[in-house]
C-alpha cells in the first residue's frame, strides 16, 4: 500500500487569540504548533495502514521551512516519507494549496508509481475550509469519501464509515481513492524516542510550489463581539457544596 | 436567482435546510432575488408539503432511482446541470458535513472558490462574505469571487421561520447522471445503540479535562452525573489520553452542547475546548487554579481540588433528596 497524507500545522492557541496589528493573522510569537486534530488522526491511520499491509507512507504539507517539524513529528510516530512545498505565504486559499497538491501528486507518481490512497483532515482547526481533499480528488479523477471515522483498506477498495445523527453510514469504494478523516478513528500514538532519533536523520524533500491566482482575498481576521461576564465565586474546596446545590436549586435542575 | 440545496435523510428534512431557507428569503428581500429550494433524491416529491411552509419562491425537484441514498459527487453534478439552467447569483447549503462536502464538489468541478461557515454576506458587485475560524472563535472577512458564488452558512445563525401565503411553485428538473458519479456507494446504515443520556441532549453536562488526571478520576464525574441526571463530557486532553470516549469529547473536533448547566471540572478553557460548550446557558467552572482562564468565561466558580468538590456536591444533593 502507497499513502500520501496531507497535514497542515495550525498554531497550538490557549484560552485567547492575539492578532497581528494588521489584522492579517494570529500573532504566534509565543505560540507553539501542532498538526491539526483531524490530520493527526488521518497520520495515525496511515501508519496502522502500512504496519498490517506494508508499503509506504508520505506526508506532505504546504506552509513556511519551520513546516518541517510537523513533518519530523510525523516521520517520528512512523511516517516513510515526507515532502515540503515550502512557502513563505502562509495563507494559500483553497484552491491554490489543492492545485499545488495535485501537481505534486502527479510529479511523485510519474517518478515512483501511484499513491493507492491520499488521506486528508475532514477540515483544518484553523480556517476550517472543508474542502482541500474534494478539490484533489477531483483534479486526480478519484472518487473520495469524507468525513470517516472508521476505515477499512483491502487490496482492492475501501469501506468507510461517517457520522450521521444517531448513527452511521457505511460507503465503499475502489483503489486509488482520497479520503478525509476525522478524530475520533483512533487515538494518536506519540512518537516514540528511538522514532524521533530516527526521524532526525530522514531527509524532508523541499519543493517550490506553483501559486495560481487567488479567488479569495481576505480582508482580514477579528475577534467575533462577546459577552462580558462575571463571574459569581460559590467558595473554596468541599465547603462550596451547599452552595453549589442551592444554584442547582435556582436553575430549577433538580426534580 | 438563489438556489438553497435542501439536505434530507430517509424522509426528514435537516432542521439546518429549515434555517438555510429562511436565512436566505432575508438575503433575497435586500438583493430582491428569489430563492429555490433544491431537493435532490429518490420519490422527494413527498417532503415539499414540509418545505412549502418555508420556501415562497419555488421548489425544484430532481428525482433518480439511484439518488435514493446520499451521493455528494451525483448531487453535485445535478446541482451543476441545474446551475446552467438557472445561472442562478449564490449557490447555497447548511454548513453541514453533506452541506459542506457537496459544495466543495461543485467548486472542484466548476473551479470555483466556495466559502464554508459564512456567517453573512453583504451586498454589492464584490461580495464580501464573513465566514467562522477555529469553530465561530475568529472571524475572517474575504472577498468571494466566482459566479455562482458557493456559500455554506454557519449553523444555528437564525431560527427557520415559516412563510404563510403564497404556495410555491413545485417544478420538476430533469438531470443525466453518468455512472461515474456513482463510484462511492452508501451501502449500509448503523443505528447508534447508545442508551445513556445524551452529551447533546443532557439539561446537566458535567466535563473533565486534564485535571481529572486518569480514567479512574472520572469515577465521581459519573457519580454526580447519576445523581443529577446528567451527561459526562470531556476535553480534548481527556479522549486524547484515553480517559474516556471520543465519543464524549467537547470542543472543536468533538460535540457542541447546549445544556442549561455546563459543569467544566480542571478544564482550563482554551478556545477549541470553548467552541464546543458556548451554547450553555451557563457554566459553571471548578478548578485548584483561581487563575484559569475559563472562570473569565464562567457564571459560577469553585476553587479547589474537584476529586473532593465534587463528591461533596453529590453528598449534599443526597442529604437534600432524604
Amino acid at each position: 500500500m502507497n499513502i500520501l497524507v496531507c497535514i497542515k500545522r495550525v498554531p497550538d492557541v490557549g484560552s485567547k487569540f492575539r492578532l497581528t496589528d494588521d489584522g492579517q493573522a494570529i500573532d504566534t510569537t509565543s505560540l507553539g504548533f501542532t498538526i491539526s486534530p483531524h490530520e493527526e488522526c488521518a497520520v495515525e491511520e496511515a501508519i496502522s495502514i502500512i504496519e498490517k499491509m506494508g508499503g509506504n507512507a508520505t506526508v506532505l504539507t504546504l506552509g513556511p521551512a519551520d513546516t518541517e517539524e510537523q513533518l519530523k513529528d510525523s516521520l517520528a510516530r512512523g511516517m516513510t516519507d515526507a515532502i515540503l512545498l515550502e512557502s513563505d505565504q502562509p495563507e494559500w486559499d483553497p484552491r491554490q494549496t489543492a492545485q499545488a497538491i495535485i501537481e505534486t501528486v502527479k510529479s511523485e507518481e510519474a517518478k515512483n508509481g501511484p499513491f493507492d490512497l491520499l488521506m486528508f483532515g475532514s477540515e483544518s482547526a484553523d480556517s476550517g475550509n472543508a474542502q482541500i481533499g474534494i478539490r484533489v480528488a477531483h483534479g486526480l479523477d478519484r472518487p473520495i469519501i469524507c468525513g470517516l471515522k472508521n476505515l477499512m483498506v483491502t487490496d482492492s477498495g475501501i469501506i468507510g464509515k461517517r457520522d450521521i445523527p444517531n448513527g452511521m453510514e457505511i460507503y465503499e469504494t475502489t483503489l486509488p481513492a482520497v479520503v478525509t478523516i476525522k478524530e475520533g478513528i483512533n487515538l494518536p500514538r506519540y512518537p516514540s524516542l528511538r522514532g524521533r532519533i530516527k526521524a532526525k536523520k530522514k531527509e524532508v524533500v523541499h519543493f517550490a510550489p506553483n501559486q495560481i491566482p487567488l479567488q479569495m482575498e481576505m480582508i482580514q481576521l477579528k475577534h467575533p463581539d462577546e459577552q462580558k461576564k462575571e463571574v459569581e465565586m460559590l467558595g473554596e474546596g468541599a465547603s462550596a457544596a451547599p452552595e453549589v446545590v442551592n444554584i442547582f436549586k435556582q436553575l430549577k435542575l433538580l426534580k | 436567482m438563489i438556489l438553497a440545496i435542501i439536505e434530507h435523510d430517509r424522509g426528514l428534512i435537516s432542521p439546518y435546510s429549515l434555517q438555510l431557507l429562511t436565512y436566505a428569503h432575508e438575503l433575497a428581500k435586500g438583493d430582491s432575488t428569489n430563492v429555490k429550494a433544491v431537493v435532490i433524491g429518490n420519490n422527494v416529491q413527498v417532503l415539499t408539503s414540509e418545505l412549502r411552509k418555508y420556501s415562497s419562491d419555488g421548489i425544484i425537484i430532481i428525482e433518480d432511482e439511484r439518488l435514493e441514498n446520499f451521493n455528494a459527487e451525483a448531487w453535485a453534478g445535478s446541482i451543476i446541470q441545474l446551475a446552467e439552467s438557472k445561472e442562478p447569483s449564490i449557490i447555497m447549503a447548511a454548513a453541514t458535513d453533506k452541506g459542506n462536502e457537496v459544495l466543495a464538489h461543485v467548486g472542484a468541478r466548476l473551479d470555483l472558490p466556495m466559502s464554508a461557515y459564512t456567517s453573512a454576506i453583504q451586498g454589492g458587485a464584490e461580495k464580501k462574505i464573513t465566514r467562522l475560524r477555529w469553530g465561530s472563535s475568529l472571524l475572517e472577512e474575504t472577498v468571494l469571487q466566482g459566479k455562482p458564488l458557493l456559500i455554506t452558512i454557519a449553523l444555528n445563525l437564525v431560527k427557520a421561520v415559516e412563510i404563510s401565503g403564497e404556495v410555491p411553485i413545485i417544478e420538476e428538473f430533469q438531470v443525466e447522471l453518468s455512472d461515474k458519479a456513482f463510484r462511492v456507494k452508501l451501502t449500509g446504515r448503523e443505528e447508534d445503540a447508545d442508551s445513556g443520556t445524551s452529551l447533546t441532549s443532557a439539561s446537566i453536562v458535567i466535563g473533565g479535562g486534564r485535571g481529572v488526571g486518569s480514567a479512574d478520576g472520572f469515577s465521581v464525574l459519573e457519580a454526580l452525573a447519576e445523581c443529577i441526571d446528567g451527561a459526562v463530557g470531556g476535553s480534548r486532553v481527556a479522549t486524547n489520553n484515553g480517559w474516556i470516549p471520543h465519543t464524549k469529547q467537547v470542543g472543536l473536533t468533538g460535540n457542541r452542547i447546549a445544556p442549561k448547566l455546563y459543569i467544566a471540572c480542571g478544564i482550563s478553557g482554551a478556545v477549541q475546548h470553548l467552541v464546543g460548550c458556548k451554547g450553555a446557558k451557563k457554566i459553571m467552572v471548578i478548578n485548584n487554579d483561581p487563575q484559569a482562564p475559563f472562570f473569565t468565561k464562567a457564571d459560577y466558580g469553585v476553587i479547589g481540588d474537584l476529586h473532593e468538590i465534587l463528591p461533596a456536591i453529590t453528598q449534599e444533593l443526597k442529604k437534600n433528596q432524604n
